[in-house]
């Protein structure tokens, strides 16, 4: 029931000897043609790839070259077969290296932190992690918010950074920052390399820190005079291993606790996040059988959506600040909660002293300090969600298979009670496109297709959460945790890279759209299809709901004067662009985007004051949710505001 | 432990652990943390207290093992148990972390505090401050015709409870080096 194909390497098929001088202009000439026709592997692994197998069978495993081709060997060695990145002085060398070979695609992007957002969309698509070469000094600190954003949201990323000579480090050297220094506190670990020796070890070790337990950014910031230097090359396997080894299995005790409770619970509640979908294709596999056999309830963070499918007969739809009522309501009012890589965050959570009071809760982590962080929970289980979900079900199976089975027959009555609320509801329009009609008409349309969804940050994002429905993992990327306006364009790109036959949309505002838009430049010159399906309120919309809501109405600075024609820049940027404001107009709209063999603007100009509901406000318990100004108000009694 | 309903394993270490973590009250606790000596590392554990907003009452760090490359950070730190908790796990997820133990709680340990002491006077007041000193059993490091320095070593309270004692007979400079500790017994963390 599940299709998850595998990352395909774009150049699996690619033959070429180590050494071998190649034709420039065919290395530069392939740039320009994502939706390559060459006939792939299937299962071929780059790691696997024609020259790796040379380098094996000659058995040249350690060599001496310079740090700049080290670079590109580990990479290679690494599986690396997608960099997205933008050249300057102190990273030069690595781009000599780039433009000599052609088993790695570079693409160029328009600006750094634009080419660590297509970084992690690559990665959140394959799950192997996304790489990303920039110069030192801006370079460097332009990638700081992508990289915080990757932290955030546990995206595997290595980024390579040039560094200024190790003779100049601490003179204020032109295009100097210290790259190490700044990026701490938004990495999982990062390195300074200081010796051509020592460079290939760091990066096959920053490849396995950025990918082992909980993922995450990592960087390795590589002096000009080491990439120019001689030295001894290892490939992984010469690599010692790790010390870093986090810990995959849970405690069998808590698991049997664990499974013993689910025996007798009346009102369970399986809460996943984005952490079964970092865990793999197997663990969603698992939280479904685990799901389907048990006949528990599955709600799931912004972040996770997609590990258990929307159409499957346990699923509430996501909870939180903007989540659907039902999921806030069975979180609120549940006794057993399964926390599944998840990390009770603020906007999860709500009031912590008032988060699901009846509840005895386990959390599954990979991540230790996620435990008991927020929450106390009851049963800790510290490991792999792939792991842990399968000793869970198999204990759980092996005692019998038994669950509450009157007590889960009521729940489930109450649970439908709560969903009749029907709490998207919203008002119709014939005179001007609602927020929501849009991505309701958009998900009707492209429901089926291949479809990959990124988006930006704000109430089209929530709205896109609620709205579209996701069959299976590693199909919708979005800023969760650090919220980064300006990161769907370049996700997109990302993810139509990694996916050149498939559809990719990225849901947008105009105003994060804006952030990033350089990043246009980068899929046309790559003929990525990417759709970019603006929701144009000209205001900052969630700015604008929170001030209306929140602050007295003072719409102080959310709104903008001056946006571009966004038709015209679509043609300006040489791709498509349309508009449209029509309700009628709509679907015709959308199909002709869809058609459309190239990227498009699409200008969705929707109802200008919509806010998005239903909303937990800050501060308040699951079950003081507002449902808005929809229909449904009438059906659970008109007390105002309706807070339930 | 199934009959007393105590979680399984939750008295391992320590009866501290059977508290309720929700407790208000701050504790005080010392943590040994054992990394790799590479670059920035001291800088990577102090960001962690500061970008998470924990409080470091002490810090001392030096190289421990110099072939495997490791140093020893021991920070005496206070916070609400389940901040405590917190700052360890934070710790141990740390890429160049390799232990951490809490001298506090994970059992039996010894703590000492170096201090150095400048006291000014003369007369009857450098003999009081030498009488002093030998109580504590401070050896006198430095003198002046006007001037003691003592070195004390010791716990915490201790080195406090000798400042306060010489700062009537003018104590006019105190560098302490931090705590450091170890657990007792023939247990090694390495």
């Amino acid at each position: 029931m599940l299709t998850l194909a595998r990352a395909k390497p774009i150049f699996a098929g690619l033959k070429f000897a180590v050494g071998e001088i190649r034709d420039k202009k065919k290395a530069h000439g392939t740039e320009g043609d994502v939706r390559d026709k060459r006939p792939r592997q299937p299962g071929v692994s780059a790691a696997f790839s024609p020259r790796n197998e040379i380098l094996r069978s000659t058995r040249l495993m350690t060599r001496q070259m310079s740090g700049a081709r080290m670079v590109i060997q580990a990479l290679a060695d690494q599986g690396v077969d997608t960099v997205f990145g933008y050249p300057g002085g102190a990273v030069l060398p690595i781009y000599d290296e780039i433009i000599a070979q052609n088993h790695i695609r570079h693409f160029l992007v328009r600006h750094e932190q634009g080419a660590v957002h297509a970084a992690e969309g690559y990665a959140r698509t394959t799950g192997k992690p996304g790489v990303v070469l920039v110069t030192s000094g801006p370079g460097a600190t332009n990638s700081v918010t992508g990289l915080t954003d990757a932290l955030m949201d546990s995206v595997p990323i290595v980024l390579i950074s040039g560094q200024v000579p190790t003779f100049m480090i601490g003179n204020d050297a032109f295009q100097e920052a210290d790259t190490v220094g700044i990026t701490r506190p938004c990495t999982k670990h990062n390195w300074l390399v200081k010796d051509t020796e020592v460079l290939a070890g760091v990066i096959h070790h920053a490849f396995h820190v950025a990918t082992a337990g909980r993922p995450g950014p990592v960087l390795v910031d590589i002096p000009k005079d080491v990439q120019f230097a001689t030295g001894t090359y290892r490939d992984p396997k010469e690599t010692a291993p790790s010390r870093y080894q986090p810990q995959v299995r849970g405690d069998p005790e808590a698991i049997e606790q664990l499974a013993e409770w689910m025996e007798t619970a009346a009102k369970p509640i399986l809460y996943t996040g984005g952490g079964v979908i970092n865990s793999g294709a197997r663990a969603c596999e698992l939280l479904r059988q685990l799901a389907d056999e048990t006949g528990f309830p599955v709600t799931s963070t912004l972040m996770g959506l997609g590990a258990y499918p929307a159409s499957g007969p346990n699923w509430l739809g996501m909870l939180g600040m903007h989540g659907m009522y039902e999921s806030n309501m069975a979180m609120h009012d549940c006794d057993l909660m399964i926390n599944v890589g998840a990390r009770f965050d603020d906007r999860i959570t709500g009031r912590l002293s008032a988060f699901s009071p009846d509840s005895r809760k386990a959390h599954i982590d990979i991540d230790r300090s996620s435990i008991n962080k927020a929450i106390q929970v009851e049963i800790p289980i510290v490991g792999d969600v792939e792991n842990v979900l399968e000793d869970l079900l198999a204990r759980w199976r092996k005692r019998g298979r038994r669950t509450n089975s009157e007590g889960l027959a009521e729940w489930r009555a109450q649970i439908e009670n709560w969903k009749s609320v029907n709490c998207l509801n919203y008002r119709r329009s014939d005179r001007s496109i609602k927020p929501q009609h849009a991505i309701q008409r958009l998900e009707k349309i492209t429901r089926g297709m291949d479809r990959y969804v990124t988006t930006e940050v704000g109430q089209h994002q929530m709205w896109a959460a609620q709205f579209m429905a996701f069959e299976e993992p590693f199909r919708w990327m979005t800023s969760g945790g650090l919220g980064t306006m300006g990161y769907g364009l370049p996700a997109s790109i990302g993810v139509q890279v990694a996916r050149p036959e498939s559809l990719v949309i990225n849901v947008a505002g105009e105003a994060s759209w804006l952030m990033n838009m350089q990043e246009m430049g980068t899929a046309v010159q790559y003929k990525l299809p990417v759709k970019q399906f603006i929701l144009n309120n000209e205001r900052l919309g969630m700015v604008r709901q929170w001030q209306e809501l929140l602050h007295g109405e003072r719409y102080s600075h959310s709104w903008s004067d001056a946006l571009p024609d966004f038709v015209k820049l679509g043609e300006a940027f040489g791709c498509k662009g349309i508009a449209v404001s029509n309700p009628a107009d709509l679907d015709d709209a959308i199909q002709e985007m869809l058609e459309y063999d190239g990227p498009v603007i699409f200008d969705c100009q929707v109802e200008k004051h919509e806010n998005c509901f239903p909303m937990i406000p800050s501060g308040e318990p699951h079950n003081k949710m507002l449902l808005g100004e929809s229909a449904a108000q009438g059906a659970i009694g008109d007390a105002g505001a309706v807070l339930v | 432990m199934k009959k007393l309903k105590i979680k399984k394993g939750a008295s391992r270490k320590s009866a501290y652990d059977l508290r309720s973590p929700l407790e208000d009250e701050l504790e005080t606790h010392t943590l040994s943390v054992l990394v790799d000596n590479e670059a920035g590392v001291l800088a990577r554990v102090i960001g962690l207290f500061s970008g998470r907003g924990y409080n470091i009452d002490s810090l001392t760090v030096a190289e421990v093992d110099r072939e495997g490359k490791r140093s020893r950070i021991t920070i005496v730190t206070n916070g609400k148990p389940a901040v405590i908790e917190q700052i360890k796990a934070q710790l141990e997820r740390m890429v160049p972390v390799y232990l951490v133990s809490d001298l506090t709680i994970d059992g039996p340990s010894v703590e000492r505090e170096l201090a150095l002491l400048k006291v000014r006077g003369q007369g009857a007041q450098r003999v009081e401050a030498l009488r002093l000193a030998d109580i504590f059993r401070a050896k006198v490091v430095d003198s002046t015709l006007e001037s003691f320095v003592f070195e004390i070593t010791g716990v915490p309270e201790k080195v406090d409870a000798f400042a306060d004692l010489l700062k009537p007979l003018e104590l006019v400079e105190v560098a302490r080096t931090g705590v450091v500790g170890m657990s007792r017994g023939s247990q090694a963390d390495y």
